[in-house]
């Protein structure tokens, strides 16, 4: 037998690479989401703003050659669009999911108008750390190809869950979430907060591009994203606001996303379509059972108008 | 008189008011004029946008005017574009009108589209209008259930519509495509995947003397029923009220969970509808060019038209418009065809904004003079 033949193992494995590579942009998505629901608004234009951090990243990165840099503009461009939202929506009457909607439209305008002359090039990747290096099988070394941005987007987590507990500036923006009118007793301008929350949100959806157009799949087209940014949303309600939950969850919404590949990769490919759409029916699934009429749900921000 | 029975009410703080007819007039007015002025100042930003990347404001508009509007043939263009973005805007402006935000129209169009491909099939040799309204009846059913789906889950599971609507237009395309290239399939598309193409006698045609087909027509209707059916009924009375408060609607024993999964169903069922137009009118069988992104544009065309169903009906047609020149735009100007995209982002953003001047001018609002007068006197 053909020691690289591994059969349905195949699966599992295939399902855990795909879990690693397809959940970094949800991780930082959903925690950038996170951070701006906490301060009680929601941005839906996160999926415009990943959509032209992808283009943005990708752009710089085949003028400089250096894929940081991109990510770093990615961070940038992103963190304009979160701060555009958070200050048009402190208008009185400006609906803060409507903006967003508008804002999906218009990131993903832009970012197709100024990305059709870099559909053609080649940009230089992120880089990987092979973690598989001590098999010889190439399907597990292709698993444990971990991408930096997976561990830095780990450790973000974790450093999130600890700050929004433990710091001042996590406490701020929980205050701000929960109560305005308590916010503004104590001094704080609830505005300003959620202005840098959104702003801080967009920032990360960025970098959630950039991983997309720089590692994988790796290039810019107009179909780079397939709806990242608004599961994400979705995700973060699944998480109950909970960065080391949006963690957990982005992992299980990469592997029902690499459902797909993997058993088409092993010979299945009744219901391709159908597999594909699997992390939404995940997601659709998981907010109808988590949801309940008459009663918010645990851990929701007061200010948040979605769980109202 | 009028005028003095008007100066009568608010005597006590000497006011310059209007006489009572133009009152009426500066409260209508206001409804108008600021999504208008909201639409130049769009129309300018956008304008200092186009010189930002080298290219003439003036140019793009003479073009867009000429690819969209300037001719009969870009008008009927146009009026074509306009059918499927009536239909689908009032899938996200009936929910609306009772608090919904359903931004998923574009799964309702794909499903209302196979659906009725489906039904085409089924109903195969039977007399063509019956199978017409075989294949409308499947598509509005189709996209009724997937969008009263939706305001039902809103409704009895406090699911976010907005979220839930567009997961299930993600999950549509998806079972479209299995559809499509799976059982629907007809094994002669080789390229690109289709359902069966219709016979000849089961295509809507034209409307006599014009090339546009007579999807506009239906998308005109629908618009009027829809606004007879929220101003002049009591669902749509009771609909309006349940969207200004929905435990006020409930204390006055109205049935808000029927109320709301109706008016999702229809809003769905239009949208059905004009992916079955696509199909019966334009493609000629259900492939994946129904998910052209009317859906989408829908969204725009009900918040630019305020929810309102009779001025979804212009609104529609400004926006077909400007999506018709995006060719012309594109070779005339070197543009990509993104510019168009660009546009109604921007025109979207202002016209959120505008929101926000409802209630603040005097010229609008005499309240506010009678009140800044009074507080003159008193301070």
């Amino acid at each position: 037998m053909d020691p690289t033949d591994i059969g349905l193992w195949g699966v599992p494995l295939a399902i855990l690479g795909g879990a690693i590579r397809v959940s970094t942009p949800f991780i930082f998505v959903s925690l950038g989401e996170a951070i701006t629901e906490r301060s009680g608004r929601i941005n839906l234009g996160l999926e415009g703003t990943l959509v032209f951090g992808a283009m943005t990243a990708y752009a710089i990165a085949v003028i400089s050659g250096s894929p940081w840099l991109g990510l770093f503009a990615a961070a940038a461009a992103g963190s304009f669009f979160g701060l555009f939202h958070g200050w048009i929506c402190k208008f009185p009457k400006v609906n803060d999911i409507a903006i967003g909607i508008a804002l999906m439209l218009f990131g993903s305008g832009l970012a197709f108008f100024f990305g059709k002359p870099f559909i053609q090039p080649k940009a230089p990747s992120l880089p990987a750390i092979p973690f598989g290096g001590w098999s010889d099988i190439p399907q597990v070394q292709a698993a444990l190809d971990v991408n930096v941005l997976f561990l830095i987007g780990a450790v973000l987590s974790a450093v999130l869950w600890w700050a929004f507990r433990n710091t001042r500036a996590g406490l701020i923006v929980r205050v701000v979430g929960d109560s305005s009118d308590a916010a503004r007793a104590m001094g704080l301008n609830p505005d300003t907060v959620c202005l840098l929350a959104t702003g801080v949100g967009g920032a990360f959806a960025g970098i959630g591009g950039a991983y997309l157009s720089l590692y994988y799949p790796g290039s810019w087209t107009e179909r780079i994203s397939s709806g990242q940014g608004l599961m994400a949303v979705a995700l973060v309600i699944f998480a109950r606001w909970n960065p080391l939950g949006c963690f957990a969850a982005a992992l299980l919404f990469g592997g029902a996303g690499a459902l797909g590949p993997a058993l088409q990769s092993v010979g299945v490919t009744q219901g391709y379509y159908l597999f594909y759409a699997a992390p939404y029916i995940l997601t659709l699934v998981i907010m109808i059972a988590t949801s309940s009429p008459g009663r918010s749900l645990a851990g929701a921000p007061g200010e948040l108008s979605i769980t109202k | 008189m009028a005028e003095t029975v008007s100066n009568a009410d608010v005597p006590m703080f000497g006011v310059r008011g209007y006489p009572a007819a133009l009152e009426r007039v500066a409260r209508r007015a206001e409804a108008f004029v600021i999504p208008v002025a909201a639409l130049i100042v769009g129309m300018a930003i956008f304008s200092l946008f186009i010189l930002a990347v080298g290219k003439s404001p003036l140019q793009l508009y003479e073009v867009m005017w000429r690819g969209g509007f300037g001719s009969w043939f870009s008008i009927q263009n146009s009026l074509s574009r306009a059918a499927p973005l009536l239909l689908a805007a009032l899938c996200v402006a009936l929910p609306a009108r009772l608090g919904l935000v359903v931004i998923g129209g574009e799964g309702a169009i794909v499903l209302g589209g196979v659906a009725a491909a489906a039904a085409a099939m089924a109903f195969n040799g039977a007399p063509s209008f019956i199978v017409i309204l075989v294949m409308g009846v499947a598509g509005m059913a189709a996209g009724g259930i997937w969008i009263g789906a939706v305001g039902a889950l809103r409704h009895y599971r406090a699911v976010n519509e907005t979220i839930s609507s567009l997961l299930m237009a993600y999950i549509a395309i998806a079972l479209m495509n299995q559809l499509v290239e799976g059982p629907l399939r007809d094994p002669a598309s080789l390229n690109k995947p289709s359902t069966q193409p219709l016979a000849e006698a089961y295509r809507i045609g034209n409307i006599p003397g014009m090339e546009v087909h007579w999807g506009i027509v239906v998308g005109i209707v629908a618009c009027v029923l829809s606004w007879v059916l929220i101003e002049k009924t009591r669902w749509g009375f009771a609909a309006r009220i349940a969207g200004g408060n929905v435990k006020a609607a409930q204390v006055q024993g109205l049935a808000v969970g029927p109320l709301i999964v109706g008016f999702t169903a229809l809003a769905g069922g239009f949208a059905g509808v004009a992916g079955m137009l696509e199909v019966a009118a334009v493609q000629g069988s259900a492939n994946a060019s129904l998910a052209a992104g009317y859906g989408y544009t829908g969204i725009l065309v009900a918040f630019l038209a305020r929810h309102n169903p009779l001025a979804i009906i212009p609104v529609a047609f400004l926006l077909g418009g400007i999506e018709a020149s995006g060719g012309l735009i594109q070779r005339r100007m070197d543009l990509p065809d993104a510019t168009v995209l660009v546009l109604q982002g921007m025109l979207f953003i202002v016209i959120l904004f505008s929101e926000t001047f409802y209630g603040r001018f005097k010229a609008f609002n005499p309240d506010l003079w009678k009140r800044s007068d009074h507080l003159k006197r008193i301070a």
